[in-house]
């Protein structure tokens, strides 16, 4: 937190404020008031009653940084200690479906029900990956390793990841990039998740014979990444909330049921940190184009 | 036939895990707490280590170091397989010198697999 928001710096300008208007009250009184003691006295009960007051509000405001410290932690701990069932649980329907138990053929009826086991498990796990990140994000805790890094090529290999999902979603994934190759410095793990996350959304909400581009321009001394889907699109009252923790569209909700409302969010936060900006434009039905901007290396 | 040995003390996992390795022709040895999966390095010199890092007894960072320090045992390959994530104990685990780090909700058994026979180097 930086120094001009931190409540017991404040609190210490405050108290000195006061202090010092009290003695300056005091002389000015003794010059021109013919009782400057009562003046003085009432100036010096204020200030106390003022004092309090300064004092009950940093306090507060520690006691809410701690609560939020604390919900942070809380659910740092059990995504951790829900991993260990949800290993269990993975692990032992992948022994289930590899066919390597002696003597048991899974009937096609039974390996439809395995999949939903199997699907629902990834679920959790993803969830509990996002809250992990957005733990990590909100306690400050990303090491940050910046390096340089060719955001084209970066991208180009992220995309080139997707390829087979996009495929099997029967979306067809482009990659457009004009001749620059800009260089910038960030954590690759961290700029990872952010290009992973528009990449998965677009793909995931394009559906079938959908189209995603991804572009990488530059201009002025920053390099801009688009992400362009032919998908549902983004309902206008929807828009501002984008953003936040948690939050998903209704169409979102009805077009794919699994998602936990974390991606854009964590996508913001960490191109925040990174120094950038991120921003998107939609059109209902019409499909949504995500972007962020980096400084480009000098 | 190479000979493994897996610290880890959660028994599902022994099970799922020991089973598969097993079913694949590998010799599985299990410790259920950091110190016996220590001595059991020792005494028994395994071709490849699977080491959990939240143990009984002893921490796995703790047996890690202790593994890598002994001049007998610092050659042994050893896989970190754990659920921890905190930060900078990917870093830690690779500067006290294990082969890879890897978080075990985020694996499939057969990417495990891949990994100890990379580390095993099949």
């Amino acid at each position: 937190m930086p120094l001009r928001q931190c409540p017991q710096f404040l609190f210490v300008v405050m108290g000195a404020v006061i202090i010092i208007s009290a003695i300056f009250s005091y002389f000015a009184g003794m010059r021109y008031i013919a009782d400057p003691q009562i003046v003085a006295l009432g100036v010096l009960s204020l200030s106390t009653i003022l004092f309090i007051i300064g004092y009950t509000i940093a306090q507060g405001f520690e006691r809410l940084a701690e609560a939020s410290r604390l919900k942070s932690e809380f659910i740092s701990i059990v995504s951790h200690q829900l991993r260990t069932p949800i290993t269990n649980l993975r692990w032992s329907v992948d022994m289930l479906l590899s066919g390597r138990l002696d003597h048991v053929t899974v009937s096609e009826k039974q390996m439809e029900y395995f999949h939903i086991l199997g699907d629902n498990i990834a679920r959790m796990n993803e969830l509990v990956q996002d809250l992990l990140m957005v733990s990590r994000l909100e306690q400050g805790g990303l090491p940050l390793k910046p390096q340089d890094i060719s955001l084209q090529e970066f991208v180009k290999e992220i995309a080139g990841k997707f390829q087979p999902s996009a495929q099997s979603a029967q979306v067809r994934l482009q990659f457009n990039i004009d001749s620059a190759k800009p260089h910038i410095t960030a954590d690759p793990s961290q700029l990872k998740i952010a290009v992973e996350n528009l990449i998965e959304n677009a793909i995931r909400y394009s559906g079938s014979g959908g189209n995603v581009e991804v572009y990488i321009a530059q201009k002025n001394g920053k390099v801009t990444a688009k992400v362009k889907d032919s998908g549902i699109g983004i309902p206008q009252k929807d828009q501002k909330f984008l953003f936040q923790k948690f939050f998903r569209t209704d169409n979102a909700k009805t077009h794919q049921p699994q998602g936990t409302g974390l991606g854009l969010y964590i996508t913001k936060t960490i191109i925040k940190t990174l120094g950038g900006a991120v921003g998107f434009e939609s059109k209902e039905n019409k499909g949504s184009t995500f972007w962020f901007t980096l400084p480009i290396k000098p | 036939m190479s000979k493994i040995l897996f610290v880890e003390d959660e028994q599902a996992l022994q099970k799922t895990l020991g089973d598969l390795l097993r079913g694949e022709g590998y010799n599985v040895i299990s410790a259920f707490d950091g110190e016996t999966g220590l001595k059991m390095v020792k005494s028994e010199k395994p071709d490849l280590v699977l080491l959990d890092l939240i143990l009984p007894k002893m921490h796995g960072f703790d047996v890690l170091k202790q593994v890598k320090e002994d001049s007998e045992t610092q050659d042994i390959p050893l896989i970190v397989l754990t659920n921890l994530e905190g930060m900078g104990d990917v870093e830690k685990a690779l500067e006290l010198g294990a082969t890879t780090y890897l978080v075990k909700a985020n694996y499939s058994l057969d990417e495990v697999l891949a990994k100890v026979r990379k580390a095993l180097g099949e």
